[in-house]
């Protein structure tokens, strides 16, 4: 119980953190966003307040406050959910973000999920015909993918199934003319959009493949196997409760790592296929030196990324009692 | 390399320089001195044959030559790496491949002559013309020569960060777990701060911010590891802290030894592997990263490297137009064919530093037993996922 007040102690902290240098980043550097901004936008205006006032409304920081004052000012302000104006696309931060989420967590989810799923099922295969062909083709294959970056894949696959093949939807996360909401067209029209994304990633994660196999062929030496084999087990009952048990535990330290960098990495595959989630508006701010915006999504993302680390780390213990409540490095 | 070995090696260093202050040399007089007032029996009762000598006394009774300790270092240095990359192909490979882009970095930039707007036909395919062995850009720029004059800055890239990656993520390491209490809650907690942060979001922010700073490839690279450090700092933290209980490191601290003088000589030589390997993948992370955020047209660029090739290409409609294939192609090409490089040098340093592997070739006996190739393969590989 201690240990998870701690852990939670932990994410709060991660959260201030980020807050307090996106404050000092936009406040305190030399050359800042709001200096810049009210040296751009004042000599435009009649009235020089107006430029201090338009700047506290983009991004919640009055320039002509003292920093402390500023600094309490932002921090509540964030805390309630408003993240300031974002100057290139008329809107509250808040509300492009709260749009934006739900697309990027749809498509991180399901490719985490079949990810780990195909992984694991491959990776029992591997180590089940260890040596064989199958065996040697896929961690062959696992080698090679993970010399690639994974945004190279997503261009090739863009490249053949949307501009060569015409199977998928090059840009974009909707069907265009369909009426948004719980009906046939428009849910096939969303995953017709998401496969490709949701493809590159997966086809990127080789990786698990290949430690579910390092593990599995570590139980699959272990003496209890032994045991239960001369105990007359069903093959079935090893398999499940023995073998993929003990071999998916670690794969859980591998899934936290992925999630973090799961949503690294859709910044850059949102930007290549046009899909408007987070990652993807983070980068149109960056180009339109749309800084509020950009450090909204910077904030946003890192509070979704702490949150669902704190959920992975607390629910580990369900997944194995030995970790029980103690401090454990799961990743 | 056997750790007890290791512990004589320290040892005898010790005996040699025996000039600097809390050396083994003055302490061992003492310990003897003390210990040997009740024991003067000749034979004792568990059949030891222990005389006036306290087993605190004995010293070796062979000096160790100059030549011997040059012997030493060879061995444990260059000819044992030797003899077990030179049996592993995926050592070749990695250096062949790593050379090949360090040659095309330094010697290639003198002989293929930087290209400008112009200095061809536009879009001309990759092999049709022998002035332009990899075609031309849609402005009629020489695609390889391109490719060949990113090559330096890719790799400075590279290497300035992998070293911060390395240095910072040891540092930490070692000193919070070895030092514990409070330095020890308050690194882990900048540790854990970093590694909850999203790192490529967290670069793009600070690429955007500190645009002016990061002007050059050393800096780049610097910026580029801020992300990178922290997953190195956990790992290492939790090894420092079982080898913090071993027994030599107890024997040393017990010697009063300074934390300095333990961290350097004690720990770090037994986390040096474990390092060189995380050196090698970082460095492939940081390619990765920095072709990505080059890709996205974030980072300010003077000149073309691969990234901003990608980012021209794809820009400019690569992806519809067969005829600019190439031009996508080449710089992908480069940048896989680094990776492999680095993954298979990491894969094969893996099992330099392999104690098992290193007894075989250690006496250079002419054992020929296969060596399992992939027992390895997953441990290198795991940190694909830290793009």
């Amino acid at each position: 119980m201690n240990w998870k007040i701690r852990r939670f102690g932990q994410a709060v902290f991660t959260v201030w953190a980020v807050m307090t240098l996106a404050f000092f980043l936009t406040r305190m550097m030399p050359g800042n966003p709001v200096d810049a901004f009210v040296a751009r936008v004042g000599p435009q205006l009649d009235n020089p307040q107006e430029a201090y006032e338009m700047a506290e409304i983009y991004m919640n920081i009055n320039p002509q406050d003292p920093i402390h004052i500023a600094y309490v000012d932002y921090m509540t302000t964030m805390l309630q959910g408003d993240m300031g104006m974002s100057m290139s696309q008329n809107s509250s931060v808040a509300a492009i973000m709260g749009e934006a989420i739900p697309w990027t967590l749809f498509v991180m989810s399901w490719a985490i999920f079949i990810g780990f799923a195909v992984g694991i099922s491959l990776g029992a295969l591997m180590a089940y015909w260890e040596g064989s062909k199958f065996d040697v083709a896929l961690t062959g294959y696992a080698t090679i993918i993970t010399s690639i970056p994974f945004y190279v894949l997503a261009l090739m696959l863009l490249i053949t199934f949307a501009y060569r093949l015409n199977w998928f939807p090059t840009a974009g996360r909707r069907p265009e003319g369909v009426e948004a909401g719980f009906n046939i067209p428009f849910m096939v029209g969303i995953i017709h959009h998401a496969i490709l994304p949701i493809f590159s990633m997966f086809v990127a994660s080789g990786v698990a493949s290949l430690t579910m196999r390092g593990n599995s062929i570590r139980v699959l030496g272990e003496d209890y196997l032994r045991v239960a084999r001369l105990r007359g087990l069903a093959d079935r009952t090893i398999a499940v409760q023995y073998i993929a048990r003990n071999a998916i535990l670690p794969m859980y330290t591998g899934l936290m790592i992925a999630i973090g960098s799961m949503f690294g990495g859709a910044v850059v595959l949102e930007e290549i296929f046009t899909y408007r989630g987070m990652g993807y508006y983070m980068i149109q701010a960056v180009r339109a030196r749309d800084y509020p915006l950009m450090m909204g999504a910077f904030t946003v993302i890192t509070i979704a990324v702490v949150i669902s680390l704190l959920i992975a780390d607390l629910t580990y213990g369900k997944i194995d009692p030995r970790a029980g409540n103690e401090d454990h490095d799961a990743f | 390399m056997t750790r007890s070995e290791d512990d004589s090696t320290t040892t005898n260093d010790g005996d040699e320089a025996s000039g600097s202050p809390g050396s083994v040399d003055e302490l061992i007089p003492n310990t003897g001195g003390s210990n040997d007032d009740g024991s003067t029996a000749a034979v004792r009762s568990d059949g030891g044959t222990v005389d006036t000598d306290s087993p605190f006394e004995t010293t070796s009774t062979v000096t160790e030559t100059r030549g011997d300790r040059v012997d030493r270092f060879l061995e444990e240095y260059l000819r044992t790496p030797w003899s077990i990359l030179r049996d592993d192909w995926r050592a070749l490979a990695g250096f062949a491949i790593l050379s090949f882009y360090v040659l095309v970095g330094t010697v290639g930039v003198y002989l293929v002559e930087p290209t400008y707007p112009a200095h061809g036909p536009k879009l001309l395919g990759a092999f049709a013309d022998w002035q332009f062995p990899l075609g031309t850009t849609s402005s009629g720029r020489d695609v390889l020569a391109m490719a060949v004059h990113s090559t330096p800055s890719i790799l400075v890239m590279m290497t300035s960060g992998a070293l911060f990656t390395i240095i910072v993520g040891t540092a930490f390491g070692v000193v919070s777990g070895y030092k514990g209490g409070l330095v020890d809650t308050a690194l882990s907690t900048i540790t854990d701060v970093f590694i909850n942060i999203p790192g490529l979001p967290l670069v793009i922010v600070l690429a955007t911010l500190l645009e002016d700073w990061i002007n050059n490839p050393v800096t780049l690279g610097v910026l580029l590891a801020v992300a990178a450090w922290a997953g190195l700092a956990r790992a290492i933290r939790s090894q420092v802290l079982t080898i913090r209980n071993e027994s030599f490191v107890e024997s040393a601290r017990a010697m009063d030894l300074s934390t300095r003088w333990i961290l350097s000589k004690e720990v770090l030589p037994h986390l040096m592997p474990y390092v060189v390997v995380n050196m090698v993948n970082a460095a492939r992370s940081i390619i990765f990263a920095a072709v990505a955020l080059y890709f996205l047209g974030v980072l300010p660029f003077s000149d073309a490297n691969w990234g901003v090739m990608l980012n021209n290409a794809y820009n400019s409609g690569a992806l519809y137009r067969p005829a600019a294939y190439h031009w996508l192609l080449v710089p992908m090409i480069a940048i896989s064919g680094i990776a492999v490089g680095l993954i298979l040098l990491a894969q094969s340093l893996d099992r330099v530093f392999n104690p098992r592997i290193r007894a075989r070739h250690q006496d250079l006996g002419g054992d020929d037993e296969p060596i399992d190739a992939d027992a390895d393969a997953d441990d290198s590989t795991k940190e694909m996922m830290n793009v």
